[in-house]
């Protein structure tokens, strides 16, 4: 029995060993390290790396990331509540619903964000029509910019959201909406003091999933926010690729996985049931 | 006795099907009333709609005198038990029976949390969670989340079917003597006929979705008005048309009283229940019936020849 446990456990622990710890180890390596002359890295060994992202320049990176994640996760949060409560309210139109949530996966998430700036670009769809419509005369600066970027970024991340809120709202029991408007409950109050504090374990779970793919993102900032909205993922990407500093970016790295993971035990620690 | 709730030709009808058809009712103040039924025969649907949980299709449901079928739940003086007690899992004993109190914005919450936990026996649990508690206890939360609010009416549903049987029937005790002493009124939906005549001051049998009969328990017990009411409530004998309850059946070896209206039979199976024995006899002409006879009389073996009797008076006749 044990044996054959192993054997089972064996393909996954060789893929973890292979392509995760062992990466992990190597970022951790060149972290530690200097930059090579000409890229690369080379010795002595150093914290200089880790030194240097104490510059403020850096730390306002750091910043931006998380707000403009956290403010792509509240949006997440407000859009996917209300529509996750809808499905779960939808009768045997459930499957259908949810299907057209998971429906935009079916095409490449870069795809998606490159159709994103044929809307909002300052000759796109959006403008091209308000300007026809006579409502603006200039384009409307929708692209490379914030709010651009936030967009994207719901839009990637809505259904991580709706999904485990689903769950959450779908497992709740009818007949306590029904208990709290008998106790004198008005739908609002029943929302606030019964629906909420019910789903929090799918806010939580929600939560987790759009925030943290959200801090890394690079690909978002990078296509809709042109090259002014720099987040962690583009400064790391930045040091691998032009600016060829892998020591700095390796931190960088390691530096993002040690925020998340410590933000992530003392969110799940509240909860004694662990993640979901 | 003042009518608190009144229910006049109330109606249901869902897509497919009527549930609830004309029923009229009123229900005095400080009364136990029972809804008695088969499942489907549309009393949760009745009690639903007094909670206001549906709306009726037809029909007029008053409280203290006015309309409320245009109320929402919350705006209704009437609580409801469910079966399933829909206690907040979230929240604590003492917070489960604040949470009406404080809708409300009522005064001396602690006090009144107090006194209704005291009530139904739950001092000393005040900050557990329901998952922390017992069947039993859950289901007391219930009622004293309820009951906290002094509802015009309280209204239960089932709330004894998901108690084992053993406690079941201590539960019954506990709530007539909560009803007695708050003197609220009870309007208890219950399929199980022993609950209901132990418990209700009167009754209301249901079927089809139609009120079939109320009366106290005396009245529906031994003045059926239709044979599904006798059914439902006990056993009956049906004897050429005519019913007898088993404990009004006789069976004996010497011929009958005088007076009593007899027949021969043979004994199938005699069924000893502890405090009683059921004899099963076969008439000549075919039928079956019981009688139940005391343990201390005459036994009886299979196939043994008797006379099975039973006087006027004990039958059960229909208009």
């Amino acid at each position: 029995m044990k044996r054959l446990r192993a054997w089972f456990l064996a393909p996954t622990w060789a893929v973890m060993l292979c392509l995760f710890v062992a990466p992990l180890c190597i970022i951790l390596a060149y972290s530690l390290l200097t930059r090579g002359t000409w890229g690369g890295i080379s010795r002595p060994w150093s914290i200089e790396s880790y030194q240097r992202l104490a510059d403020p320049i850096y730390l306002g990176i750091l910043w931006r990331s998380f707000w403009i994640a956290g403010a792509a996760t509240i949006l997440c949060l407000l859009l996917g509540f209300p529509l996750a409560l809808f499905i779960s309210r939808s009768g045997k139109r459930k499957n259908l619903y949810l299907s057209l949530v998971i429906l935009p996966f079916w095409t490449s998430f870069l795809v998606r964000t490159y159709a994103w700036m044929f809307l909002l670009r300052d000759t796109g769809l959006i403008n091209t029509v308000l300007q026809k419509l006579g409502l603006i005369h200039d384009p409307l600066p929708l692209l490379y910019n914030d709010g651009a970027v936030i967009l994207g970024l719901v839009y990637g991340y809505l259904p991580f959201m709706v999904l485990p809120l689903y769950a959450a709202l779908e497992r709740l029991d009818r007949n306590l909406l029904e208990a709290a408007a008998d106790l004198g409950a008005k739908p609002w109050v029943a929302l606030t003091r019964v629906v909420i504090p019910l789903s929090a374990p799918g806010i939580r779970a929600g939560t987790i999933l759009v925030f943290i793919p959200c801090l890394g993102a690079y690909l978002t900032p990078d296509l809709l926010g042109g090259g002014k909205t720099v987040m962690i993922g583009n400064l790391i990407q930045n040091q691998f690729t032009t600016a060829r500093d892998w020591p700095f970016g390796s931190a960088v790295s390691l530096t993002l996985m040690a925020i998340v993971l410590v933000l992530l035990l003392a969110f799940v620690r509240r909860e004694e049931g662990g993640l979901v | 006795m003042p009518q608190v709730l009144e229910l006049d030709q109330v109606s249901k009808d869902y897509p497919a099907h009527r549930a609830v058809n004309g029923v009229s009712l009123n229900v005095g103040r400080g009364e136990f009333f029972s809804l008695l039924g088969p499942s489907g025969c549309g009393k949760t649907t009745t009690l639903r709609m007094v909670a206001g949980f549906e709306d009726p299709t037809t029909g007029q449901i008053r409280l203290n005198g006015a309309g409320i079928e245009h109320l929402k739940p919350y705006q209704r003086n009437v609580s409801t038990v469910f079966q399933n007690y829909a206690l907040f899992p979230h929240l604590t004993v003492q917070q489960n029976v604040e949470f009406g109190l404080r809708r409300r914005a009522e005064n001396h919450i602690g006090q009144r949390v107090r006194q209704v936990l005291e009530l139904v026996q739950l001092t000393g649990k005040e900050s557990r969670y329901p998952a922390q508690l017992s069947g039993g206890e859950r289901q007391r939360v219930a009622l004293a989340r309820s009951l906290v609010l002094e509802p015009d009416v309280l209204l239960l549903d089932e709330p004894l079917s998901a108690l084992d049987p053993n406690l079941r029937k201590q539960v019954r005790a506990e709530l007539k003597n909560i009803q007695r002493q708050t003197g609220i009124t009870f309007l208890f939906v219950t399929h199980d006929q022993e609950e209901a005549l132990s418990l209700s001051d009167r009754l209301g049998v249901m079927n089809g979705g139609e009120l079939q009969q109320v009366g106290t328990p005396q009245d529906l017990y031994l003045r059926p008005r239709t044979h599904f009411v006798a059914s439902f409530l006990g056993l009956v004998n049906w004897i050429d048309g005519v019913g007898v309850r088993p404990e009004a059946t006789r069976v004996t070896k010497q011929p009958a009283q005088a007076g009593a209206r007899s027949l021969p039979a043979r004994v199938v199976q005699s069924i000893f229940l502890g405090n009683c024995v059921h004899v099963e006899a076969r008439m000549d002409a075919g039928q079956t019936v019981v009688a139940e006879v005391s343990r201390l009389g005459e036994s009886f073996s299979e196939g043994e020849a008797v006379d099975v009797w039973w006087q006027p008076g004990d039958e059960l006749t229909f208009e």
